[in-house]
């Protein structure tokens, strides 16, 4: 068991850098904080990769596949004989992966905000928030429990906060923080209560004694129900309900869009490659308690899976913001992540959409990444969001076209790239499960290879704008990370997936199959040639087109009023018909009950002052009198 | 008795030490440096402390009249840690011109009353346990007037002295009338012999008037305004924390090893102490001004909330009282090194005059902040979990409405630690309190409350430990 005690330095060594940073008030040069940020997760990320290597080819797998390791742990506050939150370290197969996600793109990030946000007001706060919430995300992956889970969750979701109103002078960038925030902060409350019920039943907060696949704890209340459903499908559910909002599934994705209001490597590091594939995790953490006490919910995750997918594509493809557009994107992408899990099943091949998941996982993080990265090295040089006013960039950003183009190649599931093979994996795994999934998820994958390279042509290709100055390639610091993310990406697909992170922690063989595999990558290229002819050269046709659509067009680009919903429920009928009365009520009746408490308490205060005479004679009598008081009540009373 | 016996006592024994030391080194010293003293009398404290915590053999002495236990040793050690912050906080006020004379006096006397305290804690029966109070309350008058040439000081003194004198006085006619009873005064022997009887509940009730005198509990807590208000700041943080702590730890053992088994007779009584503590010292609290005032009714206050941990009566109730002590050493002297750290600047020791601190001296206002926050229990800090385990003792004994009761206190409590907050970071003034550097050791003490505050807090360990040590003592 021991040998790995020092991986609990990979999240410390974050945190340390947090509290550095945040409490250091010397007048250095903002680029030495940088520094400090970008050796800090360097140190962690050589230490997880150190991890990975050792736990995967060094050590290998045993005879019942790979051993979870519980590096270490402490019981942090014990509530009775059997619940006690612990915190610790616990290595299993998803864990060291996400260690080795986390910890590449968050160094990437460190090393390209160096260019990105130089001379930004502020630049040591943002490597301190950016410490901590490496330190949070890498808390979360690590926990050997699912309280300790959720606490690591909640520190990512306030890290998250501060990282997307990091330009909190921005009123837009308050409102998204605020609406990211409460939004999952409302999920989460959800995710609470499935901890609660679920421990509530099971005794028990630790991920071993949950997941393991012939456990007991769960016979003894398997027969509760509530409202016909089993008590675990709605613990399930619930905590399901907490990892959509991070994961910004329907029809809480809300959030993820505004969120883009973050400086762009934010959305690199948290909005794209870590922490909304924090609800992936949680479910993939929490499989076996899903595959064996709540198929239903499984179903459920599959389906909002898949839907989400297929929504948030239709929607990307009109949207005119580069970020908005990645951001889309990434929900379609995450839905992919969540259908694979929702339709797998335990074991060898059984598990392939588990298997599948996780790959997409780590091959997603890689490029969209890239993307995002490619995206702010964009912004930087023409200062806009907008494709509009972007165009024929290729000529002056040689390196990011062409990483950018790398990135949307995988990103549409061609062929050697590392999103083919994972993307395939997910629809073998889905075909194998239902025909109506695996028909959205092949729309989707055209759809997806249509609006990527929809950016692609209008960004790089098309006529060039007038620009305030003339474009310029990003310094190296920024097209370093680019080029190691663009590395990563077309390399990572070749990495044996299937024979490490396994449902059941057992490897198994996979072998492409044709049948899915050609159809996928013939739409891809559909998707691409539809995208060529459209916006190669700037024409009228799509204009025509969108304007033949009309209200079809004019309800995607407005991402089908989900948001207008929103406020329509919270403020028209939550505001008026309940806060309202309650808040009536809460000022006259409870709040004047309170103030009149006060205002008894200031009297009874003012009343007794005297009592404090500064006489010693009055001390002595109170005190003797008291003591008499004390005898004659407790004699009188007791005998 | 060996020489190997004789080290049980190695706590008193050092402390001793320390104090003829420290004497002697007053005689090597040049009259103009005088001043040398006070890093020479710290560091040497601070040796002490360190010796303190190597683990020692535990056994009685003198025929049972002296017992250690890991629980004893223990609390002595909380005990030395909080001297030694105190010498560390107290430099800038001893080496005022008017002091400069005097400072050894200073250090010798709180070493000989730390020494009559440890003497209570360890004492396995009534004469030592009163010899033990005597040694810890003389001294402390003689400290307390220790800026004689301030009516206040002087004023403070007498009150003490005299009211300390009539609780000993009603203290010993408590224990005479025990040794009427049992016809001992070995706790061993008294705990054999003690049944509800009328005498021995006068006796008890006598017995806790002596002790809440020392811990000030309401209604015998009169003195405690006012000789804190008096006594010299770094004075004042003594009495609240170190003389009060001690008092506590004797009054948890004595109660709990002693008279445990008439815990059906005084749960009523230390619940009515309970309450009227708690809510009496909050309603004063609210009024004061003045900073030392205002710490000594919060110090009151918190007295009352120790009182729920030894209505427990088992060893959660015991290692809640220890482990909210822990804390309170950090936090109150956490506080009281600013309060201390202000007064050395600028002479100002008004909730008033705090205002707008944090413009000029942000560090400090927030370490005031995180002390008063530990002090209202709001987590995460340290005070939280204190309070948490003191009502989760008084609870597990079915004291619900006590505990409502003390929530509501600390509510009320929330209010006027506030006060401070929102005199430091809200309200305006043209003239705030200069910028100003403290020393290096008041710096040094204030970074080991607060880093004191986050650990004990976080570091469930500490806890544990304290637990298991509470476990062995019952």
């Amino acid at each position: 068991m021991t040998g790995y005690a020092y991986t609990v330095l990979i999240p410390l060594i974050p945190l340390c850098m947090f509290l550095v940073l945040g409490l250091l008030t010397v007048k250095w040069k903002p680029i030495v904080f940088g520094i400090m940020g970008t050796v800090g997760m360097g140190t962690s990320f050589v230490l997880s990769l150190i991890t990975a290597i050792n736990y995967f080819f060094v050590v290998g797998p045993g005879p019942n596949g790979f051993e979870p390791i519980i590096a270490t742990k402490v019981t942090w506050l014990r509530l009775t004989e059997f619940l006690h939150i612990d915190l610790g370290v616990m290595l299993d197969p998803i864990s060291v992966m996400m260690l080795v996600v986390i910890t590449t793109v968050s160094l990437m990030v460190h090393l390209y905000s160096m260019g990105y946000m130089k001379g930004e007001v502020g630049f040591q706060r943002f490597y301190a928030f950016l410490s901590l919430f490496s330190f949070s995300m890498l808390g979360l992956v690590l926990a050997t429990n699912i309280f300790q889970m959720y606490i690591f969750w909640e520190l990512v979701g306030v890290s998250s906060f501060l990282l997307i109103g990091y330009y909190y002078e921005k009123p837009s960038a308050v409102a998204a923080s605020k609406k990211a925030f409460i939004v999952t902060r409302f999920a989460d409350l959800g995710f609470l209560i499935g901890i609660l019920v679920l421990s509530f039943y099971t005794k028990t907060f630790d991920f071993a004694d949950l997941t393991a696949p012939n456990t007991t704890i769960f016979a003894e209340s398997a027969s509760v129900s509530f409202i016909g459903v089993s008590v675990f499908t709605w613990a399930m559910l619930l905590i399901f309900m907490g990892g959509a909002g991070k994961s910004a599934m329907f029809p809480l994705h809300i959030w993820l869009p505004d969120a883009m209001e973050g400086p762009t490597p934010v959305s690199a590091l948290i909005h794209a490659a870590t922490m909304v594939v924090a609800g992936v995790y949680l479910v993939a953490r929490m499989f076996p308690v899903f595959h064996f006490q709540a198929p239903g919910a499984l179903e459920v995750v599959a389906w909002v899976g898949g839907f989400t997918s297929l929504f948030a594509a239709v929607i990307a493809m009109t949207q005119f913001d580069i970020k908005r557009v990645l951001a889309f994107s990434t929900l379609s992408q995450i839905g992919y992540m969540m259908l694979a899990l929702g339709v797998s099943g335990y074991g060898g091949e059984e598990g392939l959409g588990y298997m599948a998941s996780m790959f997409h996982l780590f091959t997603h993080a890689m490029f969209k990444a890239l993307l995002f990265l490619g995206a702010g090295s964009i912004i930087h040089a023409v200062h806009s969001n907008d494709m509009n006013d972007m165009g024929g960039l290729r000529k002056y950003m040689p390196i990011t076209h062409i990483t950018f183009l790398i990135a949307c190649l995988t990103i549409s599931g061609i062929p050697p790239f590392s999103g083919f093979f994972s993307k395939d994996e997910i629809l073998v795994a889905a075909h194998n499960y239902s025909n109506t999934l695996f028909s959205i998820e092949y729309i989707t994958a055209g759809l997806t290879a249509f609006y990527m390279f929809r950016l692609y042509f209008r960004v790089f290709w098309g006529n060039e704008r007038h620009y305030h100055h003339t474009p310029h390639e990003s310094p190296l610091v920024m097209t370093i990370p680019l080029m190691v993310l663009a590395f990563a990406s077309i390399f990572s697909g070749f990495l044996p997936f299937s024979e490490l992170v396994t449902s059941d922690k057992i490897g198994f063989e996979t072998e492409t199959h044709l049948m899915v595999a050609l159809p996928s990558v013939l739409i891809g290229v559909l998707g691409i040639v539809v995208a060529w002819i459209l916006y190669k050269k700037e024409s009228l046709v799509p204009k025509s087109i969108t304007e033949k659509l009309g209200i079809v067009y004019t309800a995607t680009f407005n991402k089908f009023y989900i948001d207008e919903v929103y406020l329509f429920v919270t403020k028209r009928v939550i505001f008026n018909y309940i806060s309202r009365p309650v808040a009536w009520f809460d000022r006259q009746i409870i709040d004047g009950f309170m103030v009149g408490i006060g205002k008894v308490t200031e009297k009874t205060s003012y009343e007794i002052k005297e009592m404090q005479s500064g006489q010693l004679q009055h001390y002595a009598f109170a005190f003797v009198a008291g003591t008499l008081i004390l005898v004659l009540s407790l004699l009188y009373c007791l005998v | 008795m060996t020489i190997e016996q004789f080290f049980l006592m190695r706590h008193e024994l050092l402390l001793i030490l320390a104090a003829i030391i420290v004497l002697i080194a007053e005689l090597a010293v040049s009259e103009s440096g005088k001043t040398k003293i006070i890093p020479f009398a710290a560091g040497l404290f601070a040796l002490v402390t360190a010796i303190g915590f190597i683990p020692a053999e535990t056994g009685t002495l003198f025929g049972g009249s002296f017992q250690t236990s890991s629980l004893t040793l223990f609390m002595k050690n909380v005990l030395n840690l909080a001297v030694l912050i105190i010498f560390l906080q107290s430099e800038g006020w001893l080496k005022k011109p008017e002091n400069s004379e005097r400072i050894s006096e200073y250090f010798i006397l709180t070493i000989v009353t730390l020494v009559g305290m440890n003497f209570m804690i360890s004492s396995g029966d009534f004469l030592m346990f009163y010899l033990g109070l005597e040694t810890a309350t003389i001294p402390a008058a003689a400290l307390v007037a220790f800026d004689r040439l301030k009516s206040h000081s002087a004023e403070a003194g007498i009150k003490l002295i005299l009211s300390s004198a009539l609780s000993s006085g009603i203290l010993l006619f408590g224990l005479s009338l025990i040794y009427g009873a049992t016809g001992s005064i070995y706790f061993a022997d008294i705990v054999a012999k003690i049944e509800p009887s009328p005498i021995i509940i006068l006796a008890f009730i006598f017995f806790v008037a002596g002790m809440g005198f020392k811990i000030s509990l309401v209604p015998f807590h009169f003195w405690t305004a006012d000789v804190y208000e008096g006594a010299p700041i770094n004075v004042t943080s003594y009495l609240s924390v170190v003389s009060k702590g001690a008092a506590a730890f004797t009054f948890s053992i004595i109660v709990f090893k002693v008279f445990g088994a008439l815990f059906e007779q005084w749960q009523h009584l230390v619940y009515a102490l309970a309450v009227m503590t708690m809510t009496i010292a909050n309603l004063f609290a609210l009024r004061q001004d003045n900073i030392k005032r205002f710490l000594a009714f919060s110090s009151i206050a918190q007295a009352g909330f120790i009182l729920l941990g030894i209505l427990g009566a088992n060893e959660m109730g015991m290692a809640s009282v220890v482990y909210f002590v822990l804390v309170y050493v950090f936090t109150n002297l956490g506080a009281f090194g600013v309060a201390t750290s202000v007064f050395n600047a600028s002479g100002i020791e008004t909730i008033s005059g705090y205002k707008s601190l944090y413009k000029t001296n942000p560090k400090l206002s927030l370490l005031m902040t995180v002390a008063l926050f530990s002090l209202a229990g709001i987590p995460p800090v340290a005070g939280f979990f204190g309070k948490f385990f003191l009502f989760t003792s008084a609870a597990s004994r079915g004291y619900y409405i006590l505990v409502l009761i003390a929530v509501l206190n600390a509510t009320v409590s929330l209010y006027y630690y506030l006060r401070v907050i929102k005199s430091m970071f809200i309200d305006q003034t043209d003239e705030p309190i200069a910028a100003f550097r403290s020393s290096i050791s008041m710096r040094i003490s204030l970074i080991m409350c607060v880093s004191g505050i986050f650990v004990v807090g976080f570091a469930s360990g500490i806890f544990e430990y304290i637990r298991e040590i509470s476990q062995l003592f019952f």
